[in-house]
């Protein structure tokens, strides 16, 4: 089988965010960057494919050069193979989508895992987005799946349950926390990893369909009124959510 | 003069909260036609949808589009929004609206702007802010497209009945599908039966760390009972398998809006804060009086949730 695992890097979760100096990005300076939490998931799917039906996974990524790093990490957990593609355009998903389809016409994979979202712009956009441009079909955020001859039975979440989607190889797909148990690197692959080649492409230049304006903190305009605990504060707060703020 | 195709979306027979707060965003953007577009669906219930200023309406019909296939789908709303002109189409930010929206902009060579909090109508042009790094920031962004696809975060745009509704002129709409545009269907749907999801719930009492165990998150759904209101739970919470993945709200978890939330027990770590912070009112209940929950919170109690929530379930039931 032959697998792509798509991988983006994002800012930890724990980042305070500033705004840059072109006032449309965050400030990059001092910002720890790491794996897109939900693409380990995605790593882990493809080298599980790989453990029941052979074959070889890829890990793509496409960003700016420290996104490498994360090529390391994919290739200490196992990855075969590990591509680059060098665009500095996130705020378009569709510029993103476009390398990576790009990338896949080439390689021709029986399936292509991708993770819900990627937390930097959560724009849950991605599989989708691939599946149109390779004209496959795509199943997102799914938590468990199945995958016998030619035919893939998945489950995804949905509002209050879950939909049980069935289509056919070659197919795209979103991992959801929970699809799999992501392995941790051991030290020596970590070593290994560092040595290993990772192919370089250039990125297809299409123009951004979106612009940005500006990015703004949001502001807090809550109430903020903390009360006690005693019996007259539960009654107030009882009323406050009656008369006030009028949701009950 | 702009065209604006909003995806209807039903939920058994009726439509979709989403959709309707879709619509009354659309006939926010001035100088526009709106027309909604149902596919597959029961024509009947687009008739509600005229309560909220829906004038027009298409009802996609095919034998193809019998079982729900997303494929098929975003196929037959790209070939519909063309057929009309249409300068935007705008989807509720649903699960089912996450996963076609992206293909249709596709479809249609149009600029995507998921997730929106808001929507301004510029001289003929849609300005949108979304939410990014999970809601510590914001983006205000436009498309620099002919065509805009749009989807909108549940339950932050209102849903606003009209003063003087007409009925809704209702047509057919066959689209040319072909058995391509089926390759996945979907098969069956497994229903959390007798459970409120957090996603669809108006109100949401959420527990903690600070609820210590499993065998305490009953007094967390006692105030749920009364409240009508669905339970969810931190990742702390999940982690620990005291509640199920599907009830977790945050990063990982589920984006909420609800018009209250009340969060017991939990400290408002960012990633938490990521899935509910758009919620109409939030309380916080936690005996940190520092815990950083109490910094979005419009009401809290600082005090202890063994001894807060029963008295506060006490106080709704009378
Ligand atoms: C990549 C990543 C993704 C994440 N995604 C999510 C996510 O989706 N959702 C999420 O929730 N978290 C997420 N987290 C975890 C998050 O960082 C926090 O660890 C988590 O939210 C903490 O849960 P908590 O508030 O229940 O527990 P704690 O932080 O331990 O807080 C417990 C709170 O309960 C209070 N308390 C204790 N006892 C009582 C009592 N008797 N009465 C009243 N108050 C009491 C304490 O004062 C404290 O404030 C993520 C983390 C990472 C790294
Ligand atoms: N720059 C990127 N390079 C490779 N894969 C990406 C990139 N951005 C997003 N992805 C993939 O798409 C998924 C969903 O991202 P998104 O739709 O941007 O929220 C991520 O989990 C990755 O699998």
């Amino acid at each position: 089988m032959n697998i792509l695992v798509c991988i983006s890097q994002v800012p930890d979760t724990t980042t305070k965010v500033a705004v840059g100096t072109d006032g449309k990005t965050i400030e990059k300076t001092g910002v720890k960057f790491i794996l897109n939490p939900y693409d380990e998931f995605t790593i882990e799917e493809g080298l599980r494919l790989r453990e029941k039906f052979g074959g070889s996974v890829t890990a793509l990524t496409v960003g700016g050069d420290t996104a490498k790093e994360i090529l390391r990490t994919a290739l200490a957990m196992g990855v075969d193979k590990a591509v680059f593609v060098k665009d500095d355009n996130r705020e378009d998903s569709y510029s993103v989508a476009v390398n990576i389809a790009e990338v896949a016409k080439s390689m021709q994979p029986d399936v292509v895992v991708l993770g819900r979202q990627s937390i930097d712009y959560d724009s849950f956009a991605m599989a989708s987005m691939v599946g149109e441009l390779l004209d496959m079909p795509s199943i997102s955020v799914v938590s468990k799946w199945n995958i016998e001859g030619n035919t893939v039975i998945a489950e995804r979440d949905i509002e209050g349950g879950k939909e049980v989607v069935e289509t056919t190889l070659p197919c795209v797909i979103s991992a959801q926390k929970g699809l799999n148990d992501p392995r941790y690197p051991k030290l020596p692959d970590i070593m290994k990893a560092k040595s290993k080649p990772i192919e370089e492409r250039t990125g297809v230049a299409s123009s951004s369909r979106v612009q940005t304006f500006s990015m703004e903190l949001p502001q807090s305009k809550r109430v903020g009124k903390i009360l006690g605990d005693t019996d007259t504060d539960i009654s107030e707060l009882v009323r406050l959510l009656h008369e006030e703020a009028k949701v009950i | 003069m702009s065209t604006i195709v909003v995806y209807l979306e039903q939920k058994g027979n009726e439509l979709k909260r989403s959709s309707l707060e879709a619509i009354t965003a659309a006939l926010g953007v001035t100088g526009s036609t709106v027309i909604g577009l149902l596919v597959g669906g029961d024509a009947p219930s687009v008739q509600l949808a005229g309560e909220y200023g829906l004038k027009e309406c298409a009802v996609a019909n095919h034998d193809l589009l019998q079982a729900y296939s997303s494929t098929a789908v975003s196929a037959t709303i790209a070939e519909f929004a063309k057929s009309v002109g249409a300068t935007s189409v705008f989807f509720g930010a649903t699960a089912a609206g996450k996963e076609i929206s992206p293909r249709v902009s596709v479809k249609l060579n149009a600029g995507f702007v998921p997730d929106c909090v808001a929507l301004e109508a510029n001289s003929g042009s849609i300005v949108a802010s979304r939410p990014v790094y999970a809601g510590k920031a914001k983006i205000n962004m436009a498309v620099t497209t002919t065509v805009g696809v749009y989807s909108l975060r549940p339950n932050v745009f209102t849903a606003r009945k009209v003063d003087n509704p007409t009925a809704v002129s209702v047509r057919e709409f066959t689209p040319t599908l072909s058995a391509h545009d089926c390759r996945m269907k979907v098969t069956n749907v497994l229903r959390n039966e007798g459970k409120l999801d957090v996603s669809e719930a108006d109100i949401i009492v959420s527990g903690g760390r600070g609820m210590k165990g499993a065998e305490n998150f009953h007094l967390v759904e006692s105030l749920g009972k009364v409240l009508g209101a669905a339970v969810g739970a931190s990742r702390a919470v999940v982690d620990a398998g005291w509640r199920p993945h599907g009830e977790q709200v945050g990063q990982t978890g589920k984006t909420v809006s609800p018009n209250l939330y009340i969060a017991c027990g939990i400290s408002g770590a960012v990633q938490h804060l990521a899935g509910m912070s758009s919620s109409k009112v939030i309380v916080a209940i936690n005996k940190d009086k520092d815990a950083p929950i109490f910094k979005v919170a419009d009401y809290g109690i600082v005090g202890d949730v063994f001894d807060v929530l029963p008295k506060l379930t006490a106080k709704l039931t009378h």
